[in-house]
């Protein structure tokens, strides 16, 4: 057990955060992701006002869509990341937050708080995360017709006879399904899951190597307040009408680093000499000199090597790039490789 | 009679005509998990009690390893490289790295298997 945003949580179960991992990448695995902070947005027009501190495009929400997005500081740097969702019912936003920031986040939002936005924790609300290629097979027992649902689709629903609000989402690489329900509900509907014969519990251990090879960022060690978008490798969440209009906070500074280019870049490295380079080794140059920062690192039980992503110096971001991570003194050779490191299977709508 | 020693820092230590074998103890294997690198310190390097020796990783950190007596390495388990799931399998077989002890009587002030495990009821 560890302790992670004042949550006691397990960093893993008894079989290991590798065993937990693969279990992940070839089966399914249940997280508890309770510690999250979910909330509801409400009132006239919520998408409009929670616009005003998010590049992403949430007005252009269809009913049942969820996307992924980042909530800004006015100096461009990123105060949290989210996944918003538009549900059926009264046309709510649904929003999840991280757990360190969720408090910070909600008084951020509600100083947008006007006529058309009211902000709704929802700290009785338990998270639970199935993930894995066996997921829709386990999920379809419990929830009929959940298998419609693609990539990034919300639906308020019924898991094992209690009410859910199920996207088809996840921060592991892999399909899965993200089960919001009420606390009282939660432990049931765990048991229930976990007693499928495909499933198996996973702690933060294998949540942290399993996005780590997705590419995907943690935030306050991937990104922060000082981290913009660019920087980060994630223009992709700014709308193309958001970009155009500038209409959110730091945006002067971001269409400037859109057009001139940052000063640091987001890259992933892979360790070629089996030692793991881990957050906070300075990553430096054939000569020696300090080009970077890893900001998260470890092994990849898919990958069967040390990966990191560090933050370096834009002339050195090049996929091929040879660099290395200092550990205990000495540098050791690290190769600026594309991610995800391990290629995303999300259920995408096809057609 | 068990000859095994073992150190506050969680290594194992065997005694054999003034040579140690040293590795970690099922404790530290338990606490670390899954190992998945470590680094062996060269032979002939001479090492003091207390020193860094060698690195053990997991998926969650690194570890080091100190050495439990001082002296000059004489072997290292490079075999291990390929196994490294028996550190937590059979930690007490998994040996790390010889030492041919320069003040064997540093040995004697290491804790039994008793006294260690008392001294773990006490974490």
């Amino acid at each position: 057990m560890v302790t992670f945003a004042g949550y006691e949580m397990p960093l893993h179960y008894r079989s290991g955060i590798i065993s937990e991992h693969l279990q992940t990448r070839s089966s399914a695995s249940l997280f508890d992701a309770s510690h999250m902070g979910q909330a509801f947005l409400g009132g006239a027009d919520p998408a409009a006002a929670f616009e005003r501190l998010t590049p992403a495009d949430v007005s252009g929400l269809h009913d049942g869509q969820m996307r992924y997005g980042l909530l800004m500081n006015g100096h461009g740097g990123i105060r949290d990341d989210f996944m918003v969702g538009r549900l059926l019912v009264d046309r709510r936003l649904y929003l999840v937050v991280n757990a360190a920031t969720k408090h910070a986040d909600y008084a951020y939002i509600s100083g947008q708080l006007t006529a058309t936005l009211s902000v709704e924790p929802q700290p009785d609300r338990a998270l639970l995360a199935l993930q894995g290629p066996k997921s829709e097979t386990v999920l379809s027992r419990h929830s009929a017709g959940i298998a419609a649902l693609t990539f990034l689709n919300v639906a308020e629903t019924r898991v094992a006879g209690v009410a859910a609000i199920i996207s088809r989402s996840g921060y592991t690489g892999e399909d899965g399904f993200e089960i919001s329900l009420a606390a009282a509900d939660a432990e049931a509907v765990a048991r229930i899951l976990l007693d499928e014969p495909e499933v198996k519990p996973a702690g933060l251990g294998a949540r942290d190597t399993l996005r780590l090879e997705a590419g995907l960022c943690l935030y306050g060690h991937d990104m922060d307040e000082s981290t913009t978008p660019v920087e980060a490798g994630l223009v992709w969440t700014i709308g193309k009408r958001r970009k155009l209009a500038r209409d959110f906070p730091g945006a002067e500074r971001i269409m400037q680093e859109l057009f001139r280019g940052p000063v640091r870049k987001r890259v992933g490295l892979r360790l070629m000499e089996r030692t793991p380079a881990r957050e906070g080794a300075e990553v430096v140059n054939s000569l020696g000199e300090r080009v970077g920062r890893i900001t998260s690192g470890g092994f990849g039980p898919t990958a069967d090597m040390p990966i990191a992503m560090a933050y370096v110096q834009p002339e050195y971001a090049g996929d091929g790039a040879e660099l290395a991570a200092v550990v205990r003194g000495k540098p050791r050779t690290a190769v600026v490789s594309p991610m995800p490191f391990v290629p995303h299977r999300y259920r995408r709508r096809t057609g | 009679m068990d000859e095994i020693r073992f150190t506050e820092s969680h290594e194992w230590l065997r005694m054999e005509n003034g040579i140690a074998t040293v590795g970690i103890s099922r404790y530290a294997a338990e606490q670390l998990g899954d190992v998945v690198h470590i680094e062996l310190p060269v032979p002939g390097k001479t090492l003091e009690k207390g020193a860094e020796a060698a690195v053990v990783e997991s998926v969650k950190a690194a570890s080091e390893i100190y050495a439990p007596v001082s002296g000059e390495v004489t072997a290292a388990n490079r075999d291990l490289a390929t196994g490294l799931g028996r550190i937590s399998t059979e930690p007490e077989e998994a040996w790390l790295f010889r030492i041919r002890m320069s003040n064997p009587s540093e040995a004697e002030r290491l804790m039994t298997r008793d006294q260690y495990r008392d001294y773990l009821k006490g974490l």
